[in-house]
């Protein structure tokens, strides 16, 4: 297996391309060069960084190591699902939802190939682990994010129906059941719009990888449906587990609509 | 108004109790009192002063202390739907969850005599519920509550969006479940309304209500 390998020089050259940008935006008064600069250095900055960590991880092998990664990955990720959120759950459940069913989700998934399909030696070795998890976790957190968005805005919004169908005596799942198929809906579409679109529109990223990377195109296929196997199986269970946990804390025992549990809007 | 003629009254022949309330307490409203079955209290006050966050509060739709007991029973020891479902709460602009009129009922057929005598047609089932009017709506809600069979009915402006001739009706139709042993809170703004179905008159005023004297 060959490969052509760069060196940052190398980049130099594409990265005017983006340099590029920056002058388009500032011809244009679109006033996104302050933005563009900060994203491409927080891109470079945190890539080389990460280059480092996994070759650290890799050489260490190490349970520990490998688990605390995974954490900080999480972490960072449901930070991703609150930032996308226009109105959050209050208290600890503000992270936390977000952050357990990530955990859930992707861990889950991610253990489950390793274990069944990938056997690598040892079972949570970084250089299979890291990366599947974090791809899985990607998707997982749009998945979540979308599904709390729609269903946070969907009881405010349809606060009167939901109300009036508990009035009646409907028990609480009834009276949502409603606005959490909309927030699922919304979870799943991101996944199954990629899945549809794949290998028409987009070759994904990581089957790209492997073909420049010298893998036979039908090796890296194989790879690709099993990661996107993964992907919508960890986005299904994520974005389930955080809209029933969601619909679950913004009602109560007594079957009450707790619009007091959400924060108010962002940016107010 | 030969419709007012069949609630309870005076307070003399008032029936059991059905539903009692002490010291229920929500934000700034609190209230202690028992409602009877077969009457009708009428209950007044200004715009903002309390009078849907205490109906809201005895049908357990808002987070609420006190003890409060339906035939004897306290709250706390049955289901909440249940609970609703005896106490019914029906808000002066009822809330819809699914397309059609026909999805809101459990069982149309019984609706159908209710949606007639309201002067709607039976064919409104299949109607989207979007094309109704405030009126309609209103009035299906009623209906909505009404199909349950109540103890006690929490009506919040029931009359609001609707014509003299429909209002009517509705008094009429409330009477008929006072006079079969329902107890009926019955908030609205019109006094002359209070008078006609209230068999016994409350007024609210900073948050605590007060009985009139009949």
């Amino acid at each position: 297996m060959t490969y052509i390998q760069l060196s940052y020089g190398d980049l130099i050259l594409p990265a005017f391309l983006v340099v590029m940008n920056g002058a388009l935006s500032i011809a244009l008064h679109l006033r996104l060069e302050k933005q563009l600069a900060i994203a491409t250095a927080r891109m470079f900055i945190q890539l080389v960084l990460v280059g480092y960590v996994l070759t650290f991880l890799f050489a260490a092998v190490s349970p520990f190591w490998t688990a605390l990664a995974a954490v900080v990955m999480v972490l960072f990720a449901s930070r991703e699902i609150v930032a996308r959120q226009k109105r959050r759950l209050m208290g600890v459940w503000t992270y936390g939802l977000g952050a357990a069913c990530t955990l859930m989700a992707a861990g889950t998934v991610t253990i489950f190939s390793l274990l069944t399909q990938l056997h690598p030696d040892p079972w949570y070795h970084p250089r299979y682990a890291l990366p599947l998890l974090g791809m899985i976790l990607g998707n997982t957190m749009t998945g979540i994010g979308l599904g709390l968005d729609v269903l946070t805005n969907g009881l405010v919004r349809e606060r009167a129906a939901v109300e009036a169908h508990l009035a009646l005596g409907a028990t609480r799942y009834q009276a949502l059941l409603p606005v959490i198929r909309d927030a699922l809906r919304s979870g799943f579409m991101p996944t199954i719009n990629g899945m549809a679109a794949i290998g028409l529109v987009s070759l994904p990223g990581m089957m790209t990888g492997q073909i420049l990377a010298g893998v036979e195109p039908a090796d890296a296929v194989k790879y690709q449906l099993l990661i996107m196997f993964l992907i919508a199986g960890g986005t299904g269970l994520g974005t389930l587990a955080a809209v029933i946990g969601g619909g679950y804390r913004l009602t109560d025992h007594r079957h009450r609509l707790r619009l007091d549990r959400i924060s108010s809007e962002l940016g107010t | 108004m030969p419709y007012a003629a069949s609630y309870a009254h005076p307070q003399s022949n008032r029936g059991l109790v059905v539903l009692t309330i002490e010291g229920l307490r929500r934000l700034h409203v609190s209230a202690s009192f028992d409602v009877h079955s077969g009457e009708c209290i009428a209950l007044q006050g200004a715009s903002g002063v309390g009078k849907s966050l205490l109906l809201r509060a005895i049908a357990d739709l808002d987070v609420n202390e006190g003890i409060l007991k339906l035939d004897g029973v306290l709250r706390e020891s049955m289901p909440a739907p249940l609970w609703r479902k005896k106490v019914t709460y029906v808000a002066a602009e009822p809330g819809w969850w699914a397309e059609t009129v026909q999805e809101h009922f459990p069982a149309w057929s019984e609706a159908i005599p209710l949606i007639e005598k309201l002067g709607l047609p039976v064919a409104c089932g299949s109607w989207d519920i979007r094309r109704l009017s405030t009126g309609e709506k209103q009035r299906l809600g009623l209906v909505r509550a009404l199909v349950l069979d109540s103890r006690v009915l929490l009506l919040d402006e029931p009359t609001s969006a609707l014509d003299a001739n429909s209002t009517k009706i509705v008094e009429s139709m409330i009477a008929d479940r006072a006079s079969m042993g329902a107890g009926i809170i019955w908030s609205t703004h019109d006094k002359a309304q209070a008078q006609r179905v209230g068999s016994r008159l409350f007024i609210m005023s900073g948050g605590r209500i007060e009985e009139l004297p009949p």
